[in-house]
């Protein structure tokens, strides 16, 4: 759609004096707490001869978008607020109405300004704010409007099937039913037909900002409803007819709801890829909080319904010794309705293990968690990519010789992996130990990897198993995994949460591609907690990396350097379908390859961690399984 | 900034920034570009924004004065403080504010309690003198009238 069009369709939604000539009369909702700035940036954007509206509170300025839907075409907002944080207001604006949002800020730190685009920010400016820069910030909405505008346009062109299934294609979603649906609906050109077309076709970014069509406000209550009925009908069950029918609202239609779930998904699926980050590493570090798997794994389940992936990055977390206390704080493990309370941030690495951890805490907060409910998650995949890595660094440190058993066990798929890591197992993994001095408990796990190593190799063969056995690592919260776990009950694993986590986004996932996959998940192999304790370490390695979008990528994708340290979350992302987990894991794996591999994560370690570490192997020699059986075990 | 300086001379930026040796002026081009906002529909734009931020910023450093004495070694609240009164320099322009800022961020990733003090009393100080002289300035604009602003270069 050509700026003339776009300008057309702007006149054709009339009500607005000068919007004849766009950008000129654009209007524009600014928000931030500083008077100083506000008062300037008002007076930059009337300049620009846009229309301007200021508010000093984003609770305001949420409060004007959902009244007065239509009104406005673009937003800017401040990232640091009083009462409530700018990139929260940022999801919150996208999943609502979809408008462009501009975030602004004095902090332009790379970490700052990659979390403002993740979270779906389609300009970050830093300030003082240049007229120069206000003068092109209109693009960003002719670059919606002619998303929008080209889907419905083919949409209305084309065989509407066609289309439409070409655009679910590029979502990668795997609802297929959902699609098909949204298909024979398509002659419909009414409310929120064209914004749920783009919706769909367009990335997170591009949502439909047009005019054109009636634009449903969803307000807290709605979405409330909205998100009940997601849970009533399941995550996996959750299409837009059903969901609709249970809201029980009048104007909304099929097709609202249709893209409000597309991008809900994409809210949770960012939120569980933190969540699984964040809770793999505290795992990894000995994560205190069974509970904590639990909710990874509910909240995991919840994800396989999802589909696109967005990567979130890693928030800057100043505070190290948070994360246990966060992970244990009870808010966390609650189900938040799945409104994730706030962003998960996976992203970049951070420079000590402290800071990604307290992303975890992060995590607990919101809602991700809850989806990562390893109750869901039967399938066992989890175990997968921790036992391998596990394996390889076991077999590359001169530790306990039980470490020669995992490999032994693990499948010619697997093995592949295995030799990938194995090369680079040894330091990284003590390295990484040690680094979270604070966060591994090994202390616990002595007992447990003892008995894991032992016993749990052919129990952890099974996928159930292996799920379960990751869950069980963190202890308490390790029953519902217990149900999974056959023979094996639970093998010990180091970084429980972590190994949890993984092991729900890996059983939710697809358990069986896994297997197949082998990265490092070594189902019918030697699932000792070492490797499963390997495959949390890399997993929350690679999740340091903000791949979770990445796990569909290449290994090679995975920065060896966002290891250092930093392993900010285990980037379990819990992909919504098989292959894509698949990738995932051996991405992760190479990820943990790569982590393993870095010398970096010495950074920080002390020298006490290795020691346990190496103590923690040697009792795998005495192990009798027994503890591990019924998971009683608790790790820290 | 240089031009910034010249074009200031009633308030002596120039001169104060030759006296203190630095080679930042007291105020930079996103000043003028402020006082370019001034038309006829807001003909005292900048001194209402220059108003408006002292005003804010006196509270915002009460503020990290506060933080500093009851959240002792809470460096992450100074710096989110500090970031915050950076934003609203950096609006108007102030620079000599703002490179202080960067110096308190440092004291604060090196946990340096002193350093961070020190810094923020350099703040304060700039923050004083910039307010004094622009007092002086807009009292002279004011004084000039409209051949005062006609005389100055325009930009």
């Amino acid at each position: 759609m050509t700026v003339e069009e776009v300008k057309l369709q702007v006149k054709a939604n009339g009500g607005h004096g000068g919007r004849d000539q766009f950008p000129v009369g654009m209007r524009v909702l600014a928000v931030d707490d500083d008077p100083t700035c506000l008062k300037v940036l008002e007076s930059l954007l009337l300049r620009c001869q846009y229309h301007v509206t200021t508010t000093g509170q984003a609770a305001t300025a949420l409060k004007l978008l959902r009244e007065k839907k239509d009104q406005f075409d673009l937003v800017i907002s401040d990232v640091h607020m009083p009462d409530m944080d700018g990139f929260k207001l940022l999801e919150l604006v996208g999943l609502e109405m979809d408008l462009p949002v501009i975030m602004l800020s004095a902090n332009g730190e790379t970490q700052t300004v990659m979390k403002g685009i993740t979270h779906g920010a389609c300009d970050y400016l830093l300030k003082p704010v240049r007229i120069e820069q206000l003068r092109t910030i209109w693009q960003h909405v002719v670059r919606r409007r002619s998303c929008d505008a080209k889907n419905n346009g083919n949409d209305n062109d084309n065989d509407n099937a066609g289309k439409k299934v070409q655009s679910m294609n590029a979502e990668g979603e795997n609802g297929g039913a959902n699609r098909n649906k949204r298909t024979s609906r398509k002659g419909r050109d009414d409310n929120g037909d064209d914004g749920d077309d783009s919706d769909e076709n367009s990335n997170e970014n591009g949502d439909s900002s047009s005019q054109k069509k009636q634009r449903v406000v969803w307000s807290v209550e709605l979405h409330r409803k909205f998100v009940a009925a997601v849970n009533q009908l399941g995550i996996d069950k959750a299409v837009p007819k059903k969901i609709l029918d249970l809201m029980n609202v009048e104007n909304i239609t099929r097709e609202n709801v249709a893209s409000h779930l597309q991008k809900y998904r994409l809210y949770l699926k960012r939120l569980s890829a933190d969540a699984s980050r964040q809770a793999n590493l505290t795992a990894a570090f000995g994560g205190r909080n069974p509970a904590y798997i639990n909710m990874g794994l509910e909240a995991f389940k919840h994800y396989n319904a999802y589909g696109r992936y967005r990567p979130v990055p890693t928030t800057n977390h100043s505070q190290s010794n948070n994360l246990l206390s966060r992970m244990n704080s009870p808010s966390a493990f609650g189900m938040h309705g799945l409104l994730p309370s706030q962003p998960l941030q996976i992203g970049h690495t951070q420079n000590n293990l402290s800071t990604s951890l307290g992303n975890v805490g992060g995590l607990n907060n919101s809602n991700l968690i809850a989806h990562m409910s390893l109750q869901d998650s039967s399938k066992c995949f989890p175990t997968g990519p921790s036992g391998n890595s596990f394996a390889n660094i076991s077999n590359g440190r001169p530790l306990a010789p039980a470490n020669n058993m995992p490999l032994q066990s693990l499948e010619p798929s697997n093995q592949q992996h295995l030799g990938r890591m194995h090369s680079s197992s040894a330091d990284p993994f003590n390295s990484f130990v040690s680094e979270s001095t604070q966060l591994l408990d090994l202390g616990r796990c002595n007992t447990t990897w003892p008995t894991a190593v032992s016993s749990n190799i052919q129990e952890l063969g099974q996928k159930d198993s292996m799920s379960q056995a990751t869950l069980r690592v963190n202890g308490p919260k390790i029953e519902p995994l217990s149900s999974f776990t056959s023979p094996s009950s639970q093998i010990p694993l180091l970084g429980n949460e972590m190994q949890s986590q993984v092991a729900s986004l890996a059983s939710n996932a697809l358990p069986m591609p896994f297997s197949q996959e082998a990265v490092s998940f070594t189902y019918g192999s030697s699932t000792n907690s070492r490797e499963m304790l390997n495959n949390n370490l890399a997993l929350s390695n690679s999740g340091i990396n903000t791949s979770l979008p990445n796990l569909r990528i290449d290994n090679s994708v995975v920065p060896r350097k966002t290891l250092d340290g930093g392993n900010s979350g285990v980037v379990v992302p819990p992909l919504h379908d098989g292959r894509i987990e698949q990738q995932a894991v051996s991405n992760q794996l190479n990820y943990n390859n790569e982590l393993m591999g870095t010398s970096r994560l010495q950074r920080g370690l002390s020298g006490g961690l290795d020691d346990i570490v190496v103590d923690m192997f040697r009792l795998d020699r005495t192990d009798d399984g027994a503890p591990f059986i019924d998971g009683d075990w608790e790790l820290v | 900034m240089q031009d910034a300086n010249l074009r200031y001379p009633e308030i002596g930026i120039s001169e104060v920034s030759l006296t203190f040796g630095g080679k930042i002026g007291y105020l930079d081009e996103q000043f003028c570009q402020v006082e370019d906002l001034q038309d006829e529909a807001s003909p005292n734009f900048a001194e209402e924004v220059v108003t408006l931020f002292f005003k804010d910023s006196a509270r915002l450093m009460s503020n990290i004065e506060l933080a500093l004495e009851k959240y002792p070694k809470d460096f992450n609240r100074w710096d989110a403080y500090m970031q915050q009164l950076k934003g609203s320099c950096s609006s108007i322009g102030a620079s000599r504010m703002k490179c202080e800022f960067m110096s308190f961020r440092d004291y604060c990733g090196q946990g340096n309690v002193e350093g961070c003090m020190r810094s923020f009393q350099k703040v304060k100080r700039e923050h004083t003198v910039l307010r004094q002289k622009l007092e002086t300035y807009f009292q002279l604009l004011r004084q000039a009238g409209p051949a005062g602003a006609a005389t100055r270069p325009v930009m």
